[in-house]
């Protein structure tokens, strides 16, 4: 057993290699799962939201997937063929095996709330925060849902692409420092 | 009738004396926030060696300087930061706006960035570059030292105009929140 060479994907000693597709036979049965499809050998599962936190939880705790390496948001707004407006992005790793997961959530509005996974990876917490700043979707159970880039009294979510590039005059909204005042 | 002096002996005016005294003791405070903050280092260093032109001393406290270089971008988060230590550094002070981001915002013309820190404070000298060499910003400050040279009182007169409007600027009422009806 000492000698025994590093294979990556081996589930733990004298464990079966459990290759991605088991993972994702067994995602096909479970509820809410509405597509899979592959790009260039990374897998991407479309979950619908109401079972988002359900299915990150078996990941998680049936299937080790116990990284999240990020998560992140895209705006479908002006996006050929796009049916929905925002997509959520949850990138898992199974450090064990070496195996990479996307998950998605399409979103429309004006129901922009999902679960928090903060209860799943405490890393979870600024990266909802960051989605929150940036996008404006809420994350139901968070327990510091603040802007984490964008000063506090920030008005807008500056990723959505309705938002201009310059904004819309927050950056000259200050108060002028004259040489008779300081 | 002509005063008969020494060749040891300087006249001049006490005015004059303290902008000399000022011009070569200048204190900056570095507010680097990006690569031209590399450039002002490098300035500083051994090889430009800020010391020939009395300039050495960067202090990071503003009630220790008089020389405010902002050298790099400055976001809307962090304009208030910025006025805030100008308003801590004590009289005399100037301000040198350093690169094409301190001035204009350079390439960053997004709602995030600041573009110009004049718009918002009073600002001395500008240097050019993307990032200015630190030949650039010895020739700023060699500049200064002129105009210091030009402009100072020893009782300060030019700034008892300031004194007398001297209002207490509310930073916390700055809001860089809402849209505003400015042009952009």
């Amino acid at each position: 057993m000492e000698n025994e060479p590093f294979v990556p994907g081996l589930a733990g000693k004298g464990g079966h290699l459990i290759a991605l597709e088991e993972v994702l036979d067994a995602l096909k049965l479970q509820a809410g799962v509405l597509d899979m499809d592959a790009f260039r050998g990374q897998w991407r599962v479309v979950v619908d939201s109401s079972q988002l936190h359900a299915t990150l939880k078996r990941l998680k705790e049936a299937w080790q997937f116990d990284m999240l390496v990020d998560i992140t948001c895209v705006d479908y707004l002006q996006y050929q063929h796009a049916t929905d407006r925002f997509g959520m992005v949850y990138l898992l790793a199974c450090t064990e095996r070496n195996q990479r997961l996307a998950i998605r959530v399409l979103l429309n509005e004006p129901n922009l709330v999902l679960p928090t996974v903060t209860d799943l990876w405490a890393g979870a917490d600024w990266m909802e925060r960051e989605v929150w700043d940036m996008f404006g979707i809420r994350f139901e159970g968070h327990s510091d849902l603040r802007r984490i880039l964008m000063p506090e009294a920030f008005a807008a979510h500056p990723l959505r692409k309705d938002y201009p590039r310059q904004g819309r005059g927050e950056r000259h909204n200050f108060p002028v420092v004259t040489r008779d005042q300081s | 009738m002509a005063l008969e002096l020494p060749d040891n002996v300087v006249v001049t005016k006490l005015d004059a004396l303290a902008s000399w005294c000022r011009k070569n003791s200048l204190w900056p405070m570095p507010f680097a926030t990006a690569c031209c903050g590399i450039e002002l280092m490098g300035t500083g260093a051994s090889r430009h060696d800020l010391a020939r032109f009395g300039a050495e001393a960067m202090r990071f406290s503003p009630r220790q300087s008089d020389l405010m270089v902002v050298a790099g971008r400055v976001v809307m988060k962090m304009l208030p930061v910025l006025q805030r230590i100008w308003l801590q550094m004590n009289e005399p002070k100037w301000c040198i706006s350093m690169g094409a981001c301190a001035s204009t915002g350079g390439v960053f013309d997004t709602y995030a960035v600041v573009q110009g820190i004049d718009r918002f404070m009073p600002v001395d000298m500008y240097v050019p570059g993307c990032p200015p060499r630190p030949e650039q910003l010895l020739q700023a400050i060699i500049d200064l030292q002129d105009k210091i040279q030009q402009g100072g009182t020893l009782a300060g007169r030019e700034f008892a105009r300031a004194q007398r409007s001297r209002v207490l600027v509310d930073l916390s009422a700055s809001g860089p929140c809402g849209p505003d009806e400015r042009a952009n």
